[in-house]
């Protein structure tokens, strides 16, 4: 690219509108259409792109790019688990020693069938539990033996917690955080 | 919905990495051996059947914006015009209710920390109810895209 010719001759396209700051509206827009899913077309990326005022190698570039910098973790098929007939979804909360809850959430964090894993914050005295799984089965019976079968295989037994079934969703989609401000 | 082998392979095969090119169905077709226009018809009758919520990307919260578990101890006998209320707040969702005093959980999300507490201080007048604010504080598996145990099933 030549740089100088670049300065002093500004292109027409500028005097429009700041080509620049018109792409990242772009890409807002496109994080917006994104989290309402692709269009089931057989160009679902120039689909995004006219609706954008993007390129479709803009979108598909865009979306690489989220994806390599982890802002994407990732993208596919969203499969809605109650439909499926995964009817029992518990999430078991532990009360960890604060030393103990890094290690125990990597390691139950490894076991088949905890879909999800992670530490939160204690709030005293209404919440003791610091640590979170979610198993996602097929009823409560089944849930309850595998969550027995984690306690026995790691020595559970001392921790205390509890289990909260999930009895309704009344609302279940993805993040949107750009959708609403 | 019945579910064939073909919309049991999609879902197999792509939870994850879905193609990014021009035509990403017709890749997917090429890989299972039916056609691109298959690929389309039965996506779309997958989501029509609620099967599928999307298909497309799942933005890292983190990343993403700001989001927060939260829960609140709704009277039983009102649990349902609460959760109402909490829907039609701005950033929420994933609302369920469980079996425990706090009866209604959900995760509440904005565009940046300032914006979150903001949301939940206003819920939390609206419902008149403390909410219980579970920040995410290290995160060991976050990706709800399992393996669907097929025989387990009903």
């Amino acid at each position: 690219m030549n740089n100088q010719a670049a300065q002093t001759t500004p292109q027409t396209s500028n005097f429009l509108f700041d080509t620049e700051a018109f792409s990242a509206w772009g890409l807002l827009r496109l994080r917006q259409h994104l989290e309402g899913g692709l269009p089931l077309t057989p160009r679902p990326y120039l689909e995004l792109a006219e609706r954008t005022g993007l390129t479709e190698q803009q979108v598909m570039g865009a979306i690489q790019h989220w994806q390599h910098q982890g802002l994407i973790k990732r993208s596919g098929l969203i499969v809605k688990h109650r439909t499926l007939g995964y009817n029992a979804n518990a999430m078991v909360v532990w009360d960890v020693p604060d030393i103990q809850v890094s290690q125990l959430g990597r390691t139950l964090a490894a076991v088949s069938f905890v879909t999800l894993c992670y530490q939160r914050p204690r709030r005293l005295p209404d919440w003791p539990y610091n640590l979170f799984c979610m198993i996602h089965g097929v009823n409560r019976e089944r849930v309850l033996n595998q969550l027995d079968q984690m306690i026995a295989d790691h020595n559970l037994g001392g921790i205390p917690h509890s289990v909260l079934f999930s009895n309704k969703a009344y609302l279940q989609r993805g993040g949107r955080y750009v959708s609403n401000s | 919905m019945r579910l064939d082998t073909v919309d049991k392979q999609l879902i197999n095969h792509y939870q994850r990495d879905l193609p990014v090119c021009e035509r990403p169905y017709l890749e997917m077709a090429n890989n299972l051996g039916i056609s691109e226009d298959e690929v389309i018809s039965r996506l779309t009758a997958l989501q029509e059947h609620q099967v599928l919520s999307r298909v497309g990307p799942v933005f890292e919260h983190s990343r993403a914006g700001a989001s927060l578990l939260a829960a609140v101890a709704a009277p039983p006998e009102h649990i349902d015009s609460v959760a109402a209320r909490i829907n039609e707040a701005p950033g929420v969702n994933h609302n369920y209710a469980r079996e425990h005093q706090f009866n209604l959980w959900f995760v509440m999300t904005a565009p940046d920390e300032h914006a979150l507490t903001e949301r939940l201080d206003e819920l939390e007048q609206r419902l008149n109810l403390p909410i219980l604010r579970l920040p995410m504080v290290e995160g060991y598996h976050i990706d709800l895209g399992f393996d669907i145990d097929w025989e387990a099933l009903p």
